[in-house]
C-alpha cells in the first residue's frame, strides 16, 4: 500500500541523516515515539517532536532508555508504528527490550546513531562498534535485522525500508547509522506519497473465537491484534505456545526460539540488501558499510588508477549476514578487505563466510573519525599481492 | 430458610482457611477429606445460615469457593448484612 | 458495549479469568488471587467495556495476574510495565491501562518510572500489591521490606530503611493513593472503582501475606494468621498526611485513601499545550486504526 500522505514532506531537501531518518519514520507511518536525549542522535526525535502532532501522532521524553525502549512497544501494541533513537550507551540500556521485541514479535524500529565507546566514549564523533551488540546484545538466542545507511538520502529511504521489515517480520530492526551520516547534510529527495511503499501492520481479520495470537499456520509470521480490539489476548516474554500462554518447556522453547530464528533466516536472501561494483572481474573485494563505503569508494579509485582488480560490496543489510554471497565470492576472488570504524567485527563475519577460501584483511579503526582512503588503499595493495 | 447458598470448586482449594475465618455466619469448616492436589477443602456446616454475601469467594485467593443469593432472597431484595471485612 | 456478564449463579471472578489456565501458580494463603476478586468486582461495579481494559505487569508473583486474567494482558519485562503501560495509553487514548504488579517490580527496579508517571499524571490505574518481599526469586529484601526483618539477604535483620509507598507516589504528583490490606476486600475493590472513575495517575497500594517467603522466615505464620493480623491492626485513615502512614515489623497498618484530588493528567495537558501552539494544525491521537490498516496488501 502507499504511505498516508499526511506523513509524507515531499519535495527536495537539504537536511541531515538525522532529520532524514525522521522524515523517512513518517513517511512510513510511524505515530508514535518515544526516546531519551544522546548525542548523536537527538536530532532525529527533536524533529518528530515537533512534526508528529501535526500528522496524529505522539512523542514522548521518556525517563530513561529502558522506559524509551519499552513504551515504544507499547505504543505498537496499542496500534502505532513506533520507534525509538539513541546512541551507544543508551543502545546499551536497550539490549533487553530488543530481547523482549524479539521474543513477543513487536515490529519496530530502534535507530542507534553510533558514536565511540566503551562506555560514554566520544559522544560528538563515529563510530561502527555497535554492530555486534546489535546482533548478539540481548540474552538468548533470536533475529533481528539490521540496515546500514551510508547517506542522509539513504538515511530516508532505509528508514522506510527497516518500519516494513519490522511489519513483515514482525522483528525488531536495527537502523544503525553513524554519528558522520547523521550529521552529514546533503540533498535528500522525498518522493510523493503515492511513490512510497508501505506495509501495513499484519493485522488479524481472524475472529476472535478463531485468533491464536501466536498461531501460524504454515506462515512463520503470527498475525496481530491490538489492545482494545476485543481479543483479549496475552503477551508474554516468557516462553509461550501459539495461544501466547507461557509454557516453560524444552519441546515449547525449541519450537519457538527456532521459529523466530527460521523466520528471518530464511527469507535472509529477500532481506539481504547490497550495492555491488565490478564483482565479476575483481580479484579483491572491498566489503564495508555506513560512512566507511564513502571512505572505501576513495580507496577503490584510486586503486582502480593502479591496475588493480577491485570490486565493491557494500553492506545495506548487516544482519542477516550475506553468508552466501560472501562464501560464493569467496571461491573466486583472492581476498576480502574490510574496513570498518571499530577494532574487528563484521570482518569477522566475513572471515567466516569465507571459510578459508579467500584472505580477509581487516582496516581497524578505532573510531573518532574516519579512515585515511590510504589505510585501505595499502590493505587492497596488500590483498592484490597475496 | 437460608438465604443463600455456597459453591465449592474443590480441585482448585489449597486450604487457606480465609473462608471459613471470614465468614460471617460461619457457614463453612474445613473437611477432613483430601483434595487431589492433598489439601483439605472446606465444606458446608451450617447451610441454613448461608447469607449469600459472597464474602468467601472475594476472600478465595484461589477462585475456588464463592456464594449466590437463592432466587428468592433476590426477590425479597435482601440485603446484605454481612461485615464485608469491615472493621 | 458493557460486556460484564451478571449472572449469580457463577463465580463473578470466572468470566474475567482465563480458566484454562487454573489452578494458579500462587502459594497457599498468598493474597494476589485475594486482590484479583477485588478487581473484578471493581470491573462490574465500575461497568467499564472490558475491551477497552488493558492490564500490564511487570515481573513476579504478581507479574502472573496479567497471565490469568481474561483481557488485552502483557506480562513485560522487570520493572518496565508502566512505561510499557505509557506506550499503551499515548498510542491508544481510548484505553483503560491497568498497571498489576509487585512492590519489588514497581518500586524498586522500576522506581524511576513509578515517580516519572505520577509527576506527569499518566492516565493510569497502578495495582501495587506490596507482600513486602521479593517473593518469586526466594524472599529476597525489597525496598518496602519493614526494618528488623528478616530475609534471605538480610539474614540477620533489615537494617536499610523501607520505602513508605503511598508518601512517595503522594510527593511525586499521583491524584488518587489508597492503601488496604488482602483482609480489605470490598474497600479494595471500591478504591479500584473510584481509580476507573478518575483521570490521572492512580495508585493503590495492597498489603498482602507472603506466607512462604516473608511470614514464615519471620515467624508469623500463615496466611490466615497474617489475614488476622490485618484485621487486628489495620486502622481506617482516610486522608491520612502520606508522610505518616509508613509500616513497620508488627506494628499498626494505616489504611484508607489518603490522596484524591484534581490535576489535568498528560494527554489533556498534551492536547491544550498543541492546540494552542499549532491550532488546526493538530491532529489528535484518536486510536482509531488509520485507513490504511484497513487495506488489504496487496
Amino acid at each position: 500500500m502507499k504511505a498516508d500522505p499526511r506523513g509524507v514532506l515531499t519535495g527536495t531537501h537539504f537536511i541531515d541523516g538525522d532529520h532524514a531518518c525522521c522524515e523517512g519514520a513518517l513517511a512510513a507511518g510511524a505515530r508514535f515515539a518515544a526516546g531519551y536525549p544522546i548525542t548523536p542522535s537527538t536530532e532525529v526525535v527533536e524533529r518528530f517532536a515537533s512534526r508528529v502532532p501535526t500528522v496524529g501522532g505522539s512523542f514522548i521524553q521518556m525517563e530513561d532508555e529502558l522506559a524509551a525502549s519499552i513504551a515504544l512497544q507499547g505504543g505498537v501494541w496499542g496500534g502505532a508504528k513506533a520507534f525509538t533513537v539513541t546512541s551507544g550507551p543508551g543502545f546499551s540500556l536497550m539490549m533487553e527490550h530488543i530481547g523482549y521485541a524479539a521474543m513477543t514479535e513487536t515490529p519496530c524500529v530502534f535507530v542507534d546513531v553510533q558514536r565511540g565507546g566503551p562506555s560514554t566514549g566520544l559522544p560528538t564523533l563515529p563510530a561502527q562498534a555497535d554492530m555486534m551488540q546489535a546482533r548478539w546484545g540481548s540474552h538468548g538466542d533470536y533475529e533481528i535485522i539490521a540496515l546500514c545507511p551510508n547517506s542522509p538520502q539513504e538515511c530516508f529511504d532505509l528508514t522506510i525500508k527497516a518500519f516494513n521489515l519490522a511489519e513483515e517480520f514482525r522483528v525488531p530492526v536495527m537502523f544503525m547509522m553513524d554519528e558522520v551520516v547523521g550529521h552529514m547534510t546533503e540533498k535528500v529527495v522525498i518522493p510523493a506519497a503515492d511513490q512510497i511503499e508501505v506495509v501495513p501492520r499484519k493485522h488479524t481479520k481472524k475472529s476472535i473465537e478463531e485468533y491464536l495470537p501466536y498461531g501460524t499456520n504454515g506462515d512463520m509470521v503470527p498475525e496481530m491484534a491490538h489492545a482494545g480490539e476485543g481479543y483479549k489476548f496475552h503477551v508474554t516474554g516468557l516462553t509461550h505456545d501459539e495461544r501466547g500462554y507461557p509454557n516453560m518447556t524444552p519441546a515449547t522453547q525449541d519450537k519457538l526460539v527456532k521459529r523466530l530464528q527460521n523466520k528471518i533466516r530464511s527469507a535472509a536472501d529477500r532481506i539481504c540488501l547490497l550495492e555491488e561494483d565490478s564483482l565479476d572481474t575483481a580479484e579483491v573485494v572491498v566489503v564495508s558499510y555506513g560512512i566507511t563505503s564513502r571512505v572505501a569508494q576513495r580507496a577503490i579509485d584510486l586503486a582502480r588508477e593502479r591496475r588493480l582488480k577491485v570490486g565493491k560490496l557494500r553492506l545495506i543489510t548487516a544482519w542477516p549476514f550475506p553468508d552466501k554471497k560472501i562464501a560464493d565470492l569467496a571461491s573466486r576472488v583472492k581476498a576480502f578487505v574490510v574496513p570498518e570504524l571499530n577494532l574487528g567485527q563484521m570482518v569477522r563475519e566475513v572471515e567466516r563466510a569465507a571459510n578459508g577460501k579467500a584472505k580477509t584483511f581487516a582496516v581497524p579503526h578505532a573510531g573518532g573519525g574516519v579512515h585515511n582512503p590510504d589505510e585501505i588503499l595499502n590493505a587492497i595493495v596488500e590483498a592484490s599481492r597475496c | 430458610m437460608a438465604k443463600g447458598r455456597v459453591s465449592i470448586v474443590v480441585e482448585r482449594c489449597k486450604a487457606c482457611g480465609f473462608c471459613v475465618e471470614f465468614c460471617p455466619t460461619h457457614v463453612l469448616a474445613l473437611s477432613s477429606a483430601f483434595n487431589s492436589k492433598g489439601y483439605h477443602p472446606p465444606h458446608v456446616v451450617h447451610p441454613e445460615k448461608c447469607s449469600g454475601c459472597d464474602l468467601c469467594g472475594m476472600y478465595c485467593p484461589d477462585f475456588a469457593i464463592y456464594g449466590t443469593k437463592t432466587p428468592e432472597a433476590k426477590a425479597a431484595g435482601t440485603k446484605t448484612q454481612a461485615g464485608g471485612g469491615e472493621k | 458495549m458493557l460486556n460484564v456478564i451478571e449472572d449469580s449463579t457463577v463465580n463473578p471472578v470466572e468470566q474475567f479469568l482465563r480458566t484454562d489456565r487454573m489452578p494458579h501458580i500462587w502459594c497457599p494463603g498468598c493474597g494476589i488471587g485475594t486482590t484479583v476478586n477485588s478487581f473484578s468486582r471493581a470491573l462490574v461495579e465500575s461497568k467499564v467495556d472490558l475491551d477497552s481494559i488493558a492490564l500490564v505487569s511487570g515481573i513476579g508473583c504478581t507479574g502472573r495476574v496479567a497471565g490469568y486474567v481474561k483481557l488485552d494482558s502483557f506480562h513485560t519485562t522487570h520493572g518496565r510495565a508502566i512505561p510499557f503501560a505509557t506506550g499503551l495509553k499515548l498510542a491508544n487514548p481510548k484505553l483503560n491501562v491497568v498497571v498489576y504488579s509487585g512492590d519489588g517490580d514497581l518500586s524498586a527496579i522500576g522506581g524511576n518510572h513509578l515517580i516519572h508517571a505520577a509527576r506527569r499524571n499518566m492516565d493510569l490505574k497502578v495495582i501495587c500489591v506490596n507482600n513486602l518481599i521479593y517473593a518469586m526469586t526466594g524472599g529476597q529484601t525489597a525496598p518496602t521490606t519493614p526494618g528488623r526483618a528478616t530475609t534471605s539477604t538480610n539474614p540477620y535483620g533489615t537494617f536499610e530503611p523501607a520505602f513508605n509507598l503511598p508518601a512517595l507516589v503522594d510527593a511525586a504528583g499521583a491524584v488518587y493513593v489508597a492503601r488496604w490490606t488482602t483482609f480489605h476486600v470490598r474497600q479494595l475493590a471500591r478504591s479500584i472503582s473510584e481509580a476507573f472513575a478518575k483521570k490521572g495517575f492512580s495508585f493503590i497500594e495492597v498489603i498482602s501475606p507472603c506466607p512462604t517467603l516473608y511470614q514464615r522466615r519471620n515467624k508469623m505464620g500463615d496466611g490466615l494468621d497474617t489475614m488476622k493480623y490485618y484485621k487486628e491492626k489495620s486502622k481506617v485513615k482516610n486522608g491520612a498526611p502520606t508522610g505518616e502512614v509508613g509500616l513497620t515489623l508488627n506494628g499498626e497498618i494505616a489504611v484508607g485513601k489518603f490522596v484524591d484530588r484534581e490535576r489535568p493528567d498528560y494527554q489533556t495537558l498534551m492536547r491544550a499545550q498543541y492546540v494552542e501552539s499549532l491550532g488546526e494544525r493538530y491532529i489528535e491521537v484518536t486510536g482509531e486504526a488509520e485507513p490504511e490498516m484497513e487495506c488489504a496488501c496487496g
